[in-house]
């Protein structure tokens, strides 16, 4: 059992179209990292110098990382990650609270 | 004519055209207007600004708009009061309300944004405008698109005060009602503003939009005699007033109308729903999106999208924040209204109360001209004081009985 990444339309194109990938566990920010090598460019545009860009939001089982431990979060085998660019402030946080 | 470069992200620096977009395709930062300020300075002057009626379009070569302004002739230029009775009580020097609580014509500052809104919907050839709101941008889109013949898909969160909706419902738009909380609602816009072909004021217009704001700060400055204030406070919602106020300063500057800068700027937010506040605070850059709680429901967003950008003006500044509870809030609505005759809109209570800490806590010095930016009006959102106001006192229409009531009131005011 992997770790599934949903992959949000804009960033697709860098995905061969595939709107979900699968990663390997441990801290989000090494999950972006292993799919920049997998998918050259992406990790790019999730992230910048270690930390995810400030207007990209990931969530870790529907919740944010935000409010666990941002780029340190740890994932398992078989949890979910979200990419989902943060857009005019709305997202899906006070959903998943 | 135009003074727009183009757009530009402001997280990467990235160039665009001048389009209804408004998100980074590469790094999903918010675009903004990039201006030719050295062409800006060449033809703008304090003297072709004061030759101009009084409208937000004294400012149009700040503003992103191309061609001449259509509508919107009576928006902008509300009153700048000095409220002495106020300043007294707070024992401070000098102290300004900048009161959009008056604007025309939905009473709040929602007006000066829409107006620049509407005018870049039409140079973009759209025939629908929309919009996600609180309350008053629903009350400024669904009055100025009517009058300006678009069609008006309006998007609200259903729990709003009864009254604010009805003051959508009177022009006649298309008002859908969400079950959810205002950042819901947004989201629930941004997939349908992806896919209809409409004028999203705040959202695909939103770089254009959010412009408009500035024009509350250029009368500031205009209405102090060509100078900034020592502190502003304002309240935040989004945060993007507040950074509009700060550029507003700055450009007047950079165009060289103003000489310096010499600014703190405040946030307000109310407790219930502080996450810029709260940031600010903590002196952090990270804004942690809340699930709002307050009366104060026009600033009820609790995933701001300017909300780090709000901290990095208090930052710039030398500024702070300050938030409120909701009896601190009702308190301070009364406070205005009974000093300054002006009845303003929950948000303004928030600003009021806030500045109240700040002024007590020091950060705003009482040997000081501080301006308090009141963006609504009180009628709008009248629950708010159900309960909390003092009691009429009702009588039969018959002299003896009027006079007993004044005696009443006589002895209770001994």
């Amino acid at each position: 059992m992997a770790v599934k990444v949903k992959i949000p339309i804009p960033l697709q194109r860098l995905t061969q179209g595939k709107d979900e990938v699968d990663g390997a566990p441990g801290k989000v920010i090494e999950l972006i990292n292993t799919l920049e090598k997998q998918y050259p460019g992406l990790g790019e545009r999730i992230s910048e110098a270690g930390k995810i860009r400030r207007f990209v939001n990931v969530y870790v089982n529907e919740e944010d990382i935000r409010f666990l431990k941002n780029e340190d979060t740890e994932i398992k085998d078989g949890d979910e990650v979200s990419i989902i660019p943060a857009i005019a402030g709305g997202t899906k946080t006070v959903n998943s609270r | 004519m135009g003074y727009i470069k183009g757009l530009k992200c402001r997280e990467c620096d990235r160039e665009y055209p001048v389009d209804p977009i408004y998100v980074c395709e590469f790094c999903f930062g918010p675009l903004e207007v990039v201006y030719d300020y050295e062409k800006i300075r060449q033809s703008l002057t304090r003297d072709k600004i004061q030759s101009r009626p009084h409208n937000l379009w004294r400012y149009r070569e700040l503003l992103p708009i191309d061609g001449e302004p259509f509508d919107a002739f009576h928006t902008g230029f509300t009153p700048l009061i000095k409220a002495d009775n106020l300043a007294k009580l707070l024992g401070i020097r000098e102290l300004y309300i900048k009161d959009d609580s008056v604007s025309h014509p939905t009473l709040s500052f929602k007006d000066r944004v829409v107006a620049v809104a509407l005018a870049k919907a039409r140079e973009f050839n759209f025939d629908t405008v929309a919009c996600a709101s609180t309350g008053n941008l629903a009350h400024a889109v669904s009055a100025q698109g009517a009058k300006a013949g678009f069609k008006r898909f309006i998007f609200i969160p259903a729990s709003l005060e009864y009254s604010k909706i009805i003051a959508s419902l009177a022009y006649e738009p298309n008002l859908i009602a969400v079950d959810g909380n205002y950042d819901e609602v947004n989201r629930l816009c941004s997939e349908v503003a992806n896919k209809y072909h409409w004028a999203f004021v705040n959202i695909n217009i939103r770089p254009f939009y959010a412009e408009g704001s500035k024009t509350h700060g250029f009368e500031i400055v205009e209405q102090l005699g060509w100078r900034t204030p020592d502190n502003v406070v304002v309240p935040c919602a989004s945060g993007s007033l507040i950074t509009k106020v700060w550029k507003s300063f700055k450009e007047m500057k950079e165009i060289g109308l103003i000489e310096k800068v010499n600014t703190k700027v405040f946030a307000a937010q109310a407790t219930g729903c502080s996450p810029i506040v709260a940031a600010i605070k903590q002196g952090i850059d990270v804004i942690k999106p809340v699930k709002p709680n307050t009366i104060a429901k026009s600033l009820a967003i609790g995933n701001p999208a300017d909300g780090f950008y709000a901290t990095q003006v208090i930052k710039e500044s030398k500024g702070f924040g300050e938030d409120v509870s909701d009896q601190e809030i009702i308190d301070a609505i009364k406070l205005l209204a009974k000093t300054e005759g002006i009845f303003t809109e929950t948000a303004g209570g928030v600003t009021l109360a806030s500045a109240i800490k700040l002024i007590k806590a020091g950060y705003i010095k009482k040997d000081s001209l501080t301006v308090l930016c009141i963006t609504g009006n009180g009628l709008k959102t009248q629950e708010a004081l159900h309960g909390h106001t003092v009691k009429p006192y009702y009588i039969k229409p018959n002299l003896s009985f009027f006079e007993e009531t004044l005696k009443e009131i006589n002895k209770a005011a001994s």
